[in-house]
């Protein structure tokens, strides 16, 4: 959490390597990672779920964006469209493979970039803002989907009571340094 | 928002696999630009006609765009044939309407028709995304093909952007006329896409870096070949040297 302007979503783009620290060191999984190079094998290992879902579905049809990861992992295109039907069909997307990305509604398009991101199979997962502009049936299913992966997951949000059914621990960017917060 | 209405159908031009549409359809295009006979291009026209009631496209969306391209031509015919040397047929006014300029402006009415209903038949009976698809296929470069879909993809990501700004003018009081301020916000709004579309566009760069892009694009689309498309382009073919024939016989 953080007032606007914190630097959260920069926080994440640190970790992602979209953007270099103008003095400090970032050391991700025990190394220390400087070139863009460096990266690669961190973006293997955490996905970005970015705030607005127009910038992450960059491909025509559904089934091709959430493809486009399993595809530049080395997969083949036969494993990477059943890892897509697979993953669509577990977020309750099933049937969406041949929709035009550009013609969903808000939730949707959110729901199908976290597919994307998840088709990457990572270990970490950072969610810039998920929920917002969601209505309250979306982020219901956003928050049971969320709370059902296997796996461990930092969230950036406003929503207190969001946060607070989707994390254990909670911290705020206050001039510049995280900082635990203890809920009440 | 800009619509694709040929793109789904159930005609025999819909099932024919994509790769034999784009390809008869360019040679045809050469061939039929580089013709000159009256006979030739009346055939190609006739073989347009085919293709279209073949596909069976909405003749009101048919005729509609056949207006517009043929309102560009009347143009042609308004200035060619006054200002195109040669002999004289009949005067209009003070200026001499030449034979030449006339059948110069003829060759390129039916030239453009024929050209242009052939591809709304076999380029505009597939979605913009196969059509991307398609020139993978055959060849086109990678680079090109995604730049494709991807204008594709984003052309109304930036309409809306568009809208959403010209509307805030507007609920602002702002009304197009004739004055420097209206110009003014014109170009503002047109500034102001820019920037947007230039930040989005870094933005999407990236997500595809998050998402391991490394420079290849990959292609999932399936193609199949059948039975039908193999005599389809041995009867486009026979078709076209047909006319290639008739071009070339009686040419002195």
């Amino acid at each position: 959490m953080g007032p606007n302007g914190s630097g959260k979503t920069t926080l994440f783009h640190l970790i992602m390597g979209l953007v270099k620290p103008c003095s400090g060191r970032v050391e991700i999984f025990g190394r220390f990672l400087q070139k863009e190079r460096d990266f690669r094998p961190v973006r293997q290992r955490i996905g970005l779920l970015f705030q607005e879902a127009d910038d992450q579905l960059f491909c025509p049809t559904v089934l091709e964006d959430v493809a486009f990861g399993p595809l530049n992992k080395g997969k083949s295109p036969r494993e990477a469209r059943d890892l897509t039907r697979e993953i669509l069909g577990r977020l309750g997307l099933a049937g969406f493979e041949n929709r035009i990305t550009h013609q969903l509604s808000g939730g949707e398009k959110r729901m199908v970039s976290l597919a994307a991101v998840l088709a990457m199979e990572p270990e970490i997962l950072l969610l810039d803002e998920p929920t917002s502009g969601l209505d309250d049936r979306t982020r219901e299913k956003f928050k049971e989907v969320l709370l059902d992966l296997d796996l461990t997951y930092m969230l950036i949000s406003h929503e207190r009571d969001f946060l607070a059914q989707t994390t254990r621990t909670l911290y705020a960017i206050e001039r510049g340094k995280i900082v635990r917060v203890h809920s009440p | 928002m800009f619509q694709e209405p040929f793109a789904r159908g159930t005609s025999v031009i819909h099932e024919l696999d994509p790769r034999s549409k784009v390809v008869v359809g360019v040679s045809y295009a050469f061939f039929v630009a580089l013709s000159t006979r009256f006979l030739t291009l009346t055939g190609a026209l006739i073989i347009s006609f085919v293709l279209i009631g073949l596909a069976r496209l909405n003749p009101g969306a048919v005729a509609k765009r056949a207006m517009v391209v043929n309102g560009l031509i009347l143009f042609f015919w308004v200035v060619l044939p006054i200002t195109f040397e040669g002999e004289a047929l009949f005067d209009i006014g003070p200026f001499p309407v030449t034979r030449p300029g006339i059948l110069l402006s003829a060759r390129i009415t039916l030239k453009s028709n024929a050209i242009f209903f052939t591809f709304m038949a076999l380029v505009e009976s597939m979605s913009a995304v196969t059509l991307g698809h398609t020139l993978n296929r055959l060849r086109v470069p990678e680079k090109v093909v995604h730049l494709f879909l991807m204008t594709y993809r984003y052309v109304f990501v930036v309409e809306e952007e568009f809208s959403r700004l010209l509307r805030a003018a507007k609920i602002r009081g702002f009304r197009p006329k004739t004055t420097f301020h209206t110009y003014k916000t014109y170009a503002y709004l047109l500034g102001m896409l820019l920037v947007r579309a230039s930040v989005r566009a870094e933005r999407v760069q990236q997500a595809m870096a998050c998402r391991g892009f490394r420079g290849k694009f990959y292609c999932l689309a399936d193609f199949s070949w059948s039975r039908r498309d193999c005599l389809w382009c041995a009867l486009m073919t026979g078709l076209l040297i047909v006319l290639v024939m008739l071009e070339w016989t009686t040419r002195v």
